[in-house]
């Protein structure tokens, strides 16, 4: 059931990787920086994938996840000296879990677009906790001083201060959440939830229970989300309550749908192509004066995206994936 | 607790609740009717606001920006339903979320490269600029008096619209089976423009008269889209009703909370999410909403 990817994808999978790999050897620190949030979104598009294009979940509210782990990162860092990886993440992930476990409780039990508008409209709700209380500095956002270094026994093995190592760990990341993704997919449980995206009242009828199915998948979903949250913190050392934005989760909405949804590798190649797009967009010496005002160029390429492009980049050099059938069922 | 206060507190809910109910009543028709679901929605909110501000300018009285803001509003909205909202009819709830995603993007940029990222205030009209008061320490402001029944009114004139006009007829129809609409001859294509500008037209209003009342900062479009979506979801999507008994609610829940919560920053505004966990968990399609 899950598309994997055929001989041309995969050979040009390996081949971005390898290039990915020796991008620091070549790139100067702001192409490092460029790239390093490239990978970092392109975990958090293939998180929202594993909901939108295997599980038939439109989640508009998968930021809450990526902020609220950045977040936890800020949190739980000391001022004066850095977190242990070792602790730090999984405490990050933990509250992340917990609350994904939570809100999905609640919007499981809700289809179709009551699932989006309830997803927006809780995730805003975290936006608004960290924008208003006085935890990590409100509107203003806050710092995080030092970056988390894996320290095991007195050694310290990883610094994630060092744009390079953060870097490498962050491809590293992306490689296993792949991997996972992968043989999570076509294991029972992906089979499950694959087969409630394409009809959930036959699965029920089957004897599956949807909900937990598709509570676990949210939760797994949101986990990854958090790894990716955490990743993006350590790249500024800094969490402004937009990250858990609608507009965040808007991005990586797009971002699944540039590059094509239920494939996984698309969410990758969307991701670096957006990013790429918005870099692109807001240099002044290729859009001129536009490029104060990028956010149209942006409106403009996010419609251009969803009226023609409608299996995404994946599409356009891969057989195409499975086409999810519309939600427009009543809920 | 003070009782005066709290009934000013609960004056202060349905006001805001009945403003609520003009942004939340065009989302809910526009998605019963059109099957549509319009993030750019709170985009036309925000453009009545900063419309109110250019034209209470320029006419010098906020009636004169209700009579040009809302022909100006239907004219946008119908050039933004021919241009893009067209090709979202046969596409699913995502593509629909997605290309109205892209027009915030671009409606909240053009607004701040007309009218600055400052925040602005429009000022009242000079015979509702006063207060009524109430108690020796304790008075309401005359325009929110004003915009109550302001949206009192409009809502009246919605319902009769609904289900008094052949106009409303149609739109219950189509609201419930498009398609056999279309087969018995109604030419739909020009019924959904007309829902959209209706839609439209509402949202603005309330951005309009809005305006005096509340500051205008870059973002107003979301916060009030937000809110309207979580009204939809407790009323029910597609119920005119349920828009209004939720928009009641959230208001009543918004300024409570924001009242009494005060002292809890940051759970303050979280009251009308609370409020909408606990219908999801009640009834999953709100309280309107059809199985």
């Amino acid at each position: 059931m899950v598309t994997i990817p055929n001989r041309r994808v995969a050979v040009a999978l390996a081949l971005v990787f390898a290039a990915l790999a020796v991008v620091p050897l070549v790139g100067e620190t702001y192409a490092l920086k460029v790239a390093t949030r490239m990978i970092v979104f392109a975990i958090f598009a293939m998180s929202l994938d594993l909901l939108l294009g295997y599980t038939g979940l439109v989640s508009f509210g998968h930021a809450a996840f990526f902020g609220l782990s950045a977040y936890s990162l800020q949190l739980v860092s000391p001022e004066s000296e850095a977190a242990n990886l070792i602790t730090a993440l999984p405490q990050c992930l933990g509250v992340t879990a917990a609350a994904a476990a939570l809100i999905g409780m609640l919007v499981v039990r809700t289809a179709g677009i009551y699932f989006i508008m309830s997803t927006l409209a809780l995730a805003q709700m975290f936006f608004f906790f960290f924008h208003d209380s006085p935890i990590a500095g409100g509107s203003d956002g806050a710092y995080i001083w030092y970056k988390p270094v894996l320290t095991i026994g007195a050694t310290a093995l990883l610094d994630l201060d060092g744009r390079e190592t953060l870097y490498y760990f962050a491809l590293a990341c992306l490689v296993l959440c792949y991997g996972f993704l992968v043989v999570v997919l076509r294991s029972p449980f992906g089979e499950v939830i694959q087969g409630i995206r394409v009809n959930e009242h036959r699965m029920r009828a089957l004897g599956y229970d949807t909900r937990r199915f598709k509570l676990v998948s949210f939760v797994l979903s949101a986990l990854m989300a958090g790894l990716a949250g955490f990743l993006f913190a350590c790249i500024d050392g800094f969490v402004a309550p937009q990250l858990l934005g609608w507009r965040e989760s808007g991005i990586g909405l797009v971002m699944v749908i540039l590059g094509g949804m239920g494939t996984l590798y698309g969410s990758i190649i969307g991701a670096f192509a957006f990013i790429g797009m918005e870099e692109i967009v807001r240099d002044r010496q290729f859009t001129g004066v536009m490029a104060e005002h990028w956010q149209i160029l942006m409106g403009v390429f996010v419609i251009v995206v969803v009226l023609f492009l409608k299996n995404g980049l994946a599409g356009l050099f891969a057989e195409p994936p499975i086409r999810r059938p519309a939600t427009k069922e009543e809920p | 607790m003070d009782v005066t206060l709290f009934l000013l507190q609960t004056l202060n809910g349905i006001q805001h609740g009945l403003l609520l109910f003009l942004v939340a009543s065009g989302l809910t028709i526009i998605f019963g009717i059109m099957g549509v679901i319009n993030l750019a929605h709170g985009s036309f909110y925000m453009i009545g606001a900063y419309l109110a501000l250019s034209l209470t300018q320029w006419t010098g009285s906020l009636f004169g920006a209700v009579l040009l803001g809302i022909p100006i509003a239907i004219l946008l909205g119908l050039a933004i339903e021919r241009l893009f909202i067209v090709h979202l009819y046969d596409r699913d709830h995502l593509q629909q979320v997605l290309l109205t995603f892209g027009l915030i993007l671009i409606f909240n940029e053009l607004q701040s490269i007309v009218w600055g990222d400052d925040p602005h205030s429009v000022p009242k009209p000079a015979m509702l600029a006063g207060s009524v008061p109430v108690t020796e320490t304790l008075s309401y402001s005359t325009y929110r008096l004003f915009l109550s029944v302001v949206c009192l009114v409009v809502a009246g004139c919605l319902y009769l619209v609904i289900h008094r006009t052949r106009l409303g007829m149609r739109m219950r129809a189509g609201a419930y089976n498009a398609e056999m609409v279309r087969s018995l001859g109604i030419d739909t294509r020009r019924l959904f423009a007309v829902v959209f500008a209706i839609g439209v037209s509402l949202t603005a209003l309330a951005g309009i008269i809005a305006a005096p009342d509340r500051s205008l900062y870059p973002g107003i479009g979301e916060q009030v889209l937000i809110i309207s979506f979580v009204v939809v979801v407790i009323g029910g999507i597609g119920s005119v009703k349920g828009a209004f008994v939720g928009a009641i609610l959230i208001g009543l829940a918004d300024v409570y909370g924001q009242a009494y919560l005060h002292d809890f920053r940051g759970f303050a505004s979280a009251a009308v999410y609370a409020l909408m966990a606990a219908v999801l968990l009640w009834r999953p399609t709100g309280l309107f909403g059809r199985r």
